[in-house]
């Protein structure tokens, strides 16, 4: 017998799995591939509580302060490391918004961002080109290894009993009873009490049969990764006025992402790569990164993700139908977030209520939105 | 795309025969094509540098080689524009060209693409293959074509396969020392490969073959069925150790080993394009699927030649030929009629050539101990990944070559999973116990070749600065 059906393999989903098979839940992952095939596998692994929307930062300080322990919650390190995220001003009116956005923050009681003159920048990211002058820094930000990440959760659940149905795309999803019965692909039926839906990309059609529509569209953010060159950077380092994600691995390699998109196709799990985009990307790396114009690129991909209309995701219960949940939308930015969503979702699934604030989030704020669609 | 940003009509992408057949026969009949290649000079791998030879006397190649003067002549009287020296580094389903030349990246849009890209030498992973001193057959023989060389000290030879024998008769003729060739192929293939023999005593492989193989066996020490073979040496190769059959270790002194246990299609630029493949479990590899015309499963890129699966430089000729004329068919400059008249006579002559190959492939098939090594054996040496980690990671739940990739980097590194992939995909069907085509292969990533950061930060976007990369 299942107590909790979760559609979607994905961080997330493997995360509420975690935390639901902790709290001695019976719980069952139905992923349409394999675990952490999509944008769990193969984002860009920051962990990043800079810059992030008002709604996501009490979410997204309580997930970090899980990251700083994360060995003990899935016995794996993920790769995770902390040597802040910093994102550069390259003028004085950009470093003027940082100041902006670092006051703001104070004034809310949250003191992680921290607004570092050119000298401090300088020592932090030695290789940054002369001309920035500033930065916003988070020094307890960092970054892990996000299959890997997904990866531990999914085996730390499975050790604790929670099933991964592995080649299970939930296509129909329908009341049965008092429970819900999810028809796979492969002509599966699973039923439960109660639903989760993180599938992702693909967690429109499962809200849909909900009866709750979104707007949700798919998108395939672009990364790139250098051969390996000399150790020179520790931290993850971003623009203030353009599109950049920047870091090193331990062992050398440089990852080169920051959200241009390339094309999904994601009904056939494919994406295609916008070069001339990527070109852009390469050319702020020259920019900012004179170190690294003789470095050579190695390979580049997209992943496929769900973006909502205001770049935060959906997480809460359904407006719609009783025992069922959502956590999807994260809009290229829900890695950080993967430890904290599962324990909200495992709180509303095991008690109704969670003591983190996710009324930004409800689902039901796109009522209207699709209905006009 | 429109018509205004499309200066050629093809673009194939390879000068070896398939490709060099290809834009012959596509430029005769009237499509703007642009045959683009990294070498230099025409000719591929198998007829690499057959222009410009420094190995002064002809002999010492063989004739076969030479034949590769035969396709190069028509090619240049063709009306193909050629850029050697150009390396394609992505092909999308848009049907545009990713390259780089002189320094300068590019996205080149065409209308039809034939990818002949060619073979690979497989895999021959066994403890201590990565040791200085310790190299491919086929690397080993594009050294002697394009520059003459020869291994000089004491040299080994091992393996199975057409390529490895032939080698060593190119050796003796150059006046090369050959120290010993320990035979690979496993007792068993000759038994398998008996039924197959009716083809093969009609195929020109038959005559040239047998001489080859005596004139070396007569100069060469030869020791057959080997097991167990290791480089050993620390810091670089000292002596190769080996087992006969189920005998006792035995060991011979060596500055070079020379491996070599077949070649398999280079699908890099296919898979990463997206060109659906299966597992051929006669030839073990990846095979890209295409029609009797080369075409894939993406509209608008054909492939031939070895890269579609190995047959030989023969039959690559053929089937670039047969693929131009899938083009221009597609491209609506023949009817259908048209197209399968002219294909007659490359069909029978692709039949000819193949004949005899299922005694090949089915001979030198290698054993399952060198397509599946041990735990300690290096698979991925770009990461330094072993066959036991692969197996754990199968443990743990990895079920396919991306998940590994994922979790161990195998494949990751600069090689892009050449030297890997095949061995990947067989550790992990072993293991599971399941067969090669249900574990699956890598998703390969573009740039499937390496570019610069400075190319790409100036890739640009207008037809005039297109052109003027391939017009300087």
């Amino acid at each position: 017998m299942t107590d909790v059906l979760v559609i979607g393999g994905g961080l997330h989903g493997c995360s509420a799995a975690l935390h639901l098979a902790m709290r001695g839940v019976s719980v069952r992952v139905l992923e349409k591939d394999h675990a952490g095939r999509h944008a769990s596998g193969v984002n860009a692994g920051g962990v990043r509580q800079l810059g992030r929307h008002l709604a996501e930062v009490p979410l997204s300080v309580a997930s970090m302060a899980i990251w700083h322990r994360i060995a003990e919650l899935v016995d794996d390190d993920c790769g995770f490391e902390s040597h802040g995220q910093i994102r550069v001003a390259e003028t004085e009116e950009e470093l003027a918004a940082c100041r902006a956005r670092s006051d703001q923050l104070t004034a809310l009681g949250f003191t992680h961002e921290e607004v570092v003159d050119r000298a401090e920048l300088r020592r932090l990211v030695p290789a940054i080109s002369g001309h920035c002058v500033g930065a916003l820094v988070s020094r307890r930000d960092g970054a892990a290894i996000p299959y890997r990440t997904t990866f531990a959760f999914r085996r730390k659940a499975a050790s604790l009993g929670a099933r991964f149905e592995e080649g299970a795309a939930a296509v129909r999803v329908a009341r049965a009873g008092r429970n819900w019965c999810v028809e796979t692909a492969d002509d599966r039926r699973f039923e439960a009490p109660v639903l989760l839906n993180c599938a992702g990309a693909w967690a429109d059609r499962i809200a849909a049969q909900l009866g709750e529509p979104v707007p949700l569209e798919v998108i395939a953010p672009m990364l790139m990764i250098t051969h390996r060159v000399p150790p020179f950077l520790k931290p993850v380092v971003g623009a203030t006025g353009r599109t950049l994600s920047f870091k090193q691995f331990p062992n050398g390699t440089v990852l080169i992402g920051g959200g241009m998109r390339g094309r999904a196709a994601h009904d056939e799990n494919r994406t295609e790569l916008d070069f001339a985009k990527l070109a852009i990307n390469a050319r702020t790396v020259w920019d900012l990164f004179p170190i690294m114009r003789d470095a050579t690129i190695n390979r580049a991909w997209a992943g496929i993700e769900a973006r909502m209309p205001d770049d935060i995701p959906v997480i809460g219960p359904s407006g719609t139908e009783e025992g069922a949940f959502h956590a999807f939308g994260f809009s290229a930015h829900g890695f950080q977030l993967g430890p904290v969503v599962g324990r909200i979702l495992a709180d509303l699934v095991t008690a109704g209520r969670t003591d983190l604030p996710i009324d930004s989030f409800d689902i039901r704020r796109f009522r209207q939105s699709a209905a006009a669609a | 795309m429109t018509e205004m940003t499309t200066r050629y009509d093809l673009a194939v992408i390879g000068a070896g025969p398939a490709g060099l057949a290809a834009a012959t026969l596509a430029a005769e009949r009237g499509l703007t094509t642009v045959l683009l290649d990294e070498q230099p000079v025409p000719g591929g791998q198998i007829y690499r540098s057959v222009t410009r030879n420094p190995v002064r006397n002809p002999g010492i190649l063989g004739g076969d080689y030479w034949h590769g003067a035969d396709l190069v002549g028509p090619f240049r009287d063709s009306g193909a524009a050629y850029r050697p020296g150009t390396t394609v580094w992505s092909v999308s389903r848009a049907l545009e060209i990713g390259l780089s030349r002189d320094g300068a990246a590019r996205i080149l849009p065409v209308k039809h693409i034939i990818l002949a890209t060619g073979a690979l030498e497989r895999p021959f992973p066994i403890p201590g293959w990565t040791l200085p001193g310790v190299m491919g057959a086929g690397a080993a023989q594009i050294l002697l074509k394009s520059s003459a060389l020869v291994p000089s000290g004491r040299l080994v030879m091992a393996g199975t396969g057409p390529l490895l024998w032939l080698l060593a008769w190119q050796y003796l003729r150059a006046g090369a020392r050959i120290d010993a060739i320990l035979d690979t192929t496993p007792g068993g293939n000759w038994r398998a490969a008996l039924r197959h023999m009716p083809g093969f005593l009609r195929s020109p492989y038959l005559g040239k073959g047998a001489a080859l193989l005596l004139d070396v066996r007569r100069k060469v020490k030869v020791i057959g069925n080997v097991t167990d073979l290791r480089a050993v040496g620390d810091g670089a190769l000292r002596s190769v150790a080996f087992r006969q059959g189920g005998g006792p270790e035995r060991s011979l002194p060596a500055d070079t080993l020379l491996l070599h246990q077949g070649v398999i299609p280079n699908i890099n630029l296919a898979n990463a394009t997206g060109c659906g493949q299966h597992w051929d479990e006669i030839q073990r590899c990846w095979v890209p699927t295409v029609d009797e015309w080369g075409a894939s499963s993406v509209e608008g890129v054909s492939i031939a030649g070895d890269g579609a699966g190995i047959a030989g430089a023969v039959a690559a000729e053929h089937r670039g030929r047969l693929a131009a004329l899938g083009a221009l068919h597609r491209l609506g400059a023949i009817g259908p009629e048209e197209r399968d008249r002219e294909a007659a006579t490359h069909r029978a002559a692709l039949a000819e050539a193949q004949r005899g190959r299922m005694f090949l492939d089915t001979l030198y098939q290698p054993g399952p101990d060198f397509r599946v090594p041990k735990d300690d054996t290096i698979v991925c040496r770009c990461e330094e990944v072993t066959a036991g980690q692969v197996r754990d990671a199968v443990r743990l739940g990895v079920g396919g070559p991306n998940q590994a990739k994922s979790f161990l980097r195998c494949g990751m590194g600069p090689c892009q999973g050449r030297l890997c992939g095949p061995t990947v995909t067989e550790v992990i069907a072993d293991a599971r116990g399941v067969s090669p085509a249900e574990v699956g292969y890598y998703r390969l990533r573009p740039p499937v070749k390496p570019i610069t950061l400075a190319e790409l930060a100036s890739l640009p976007k207008s037809e005039d600065e297109i052109h003027a990369v391939l017009h300087p």
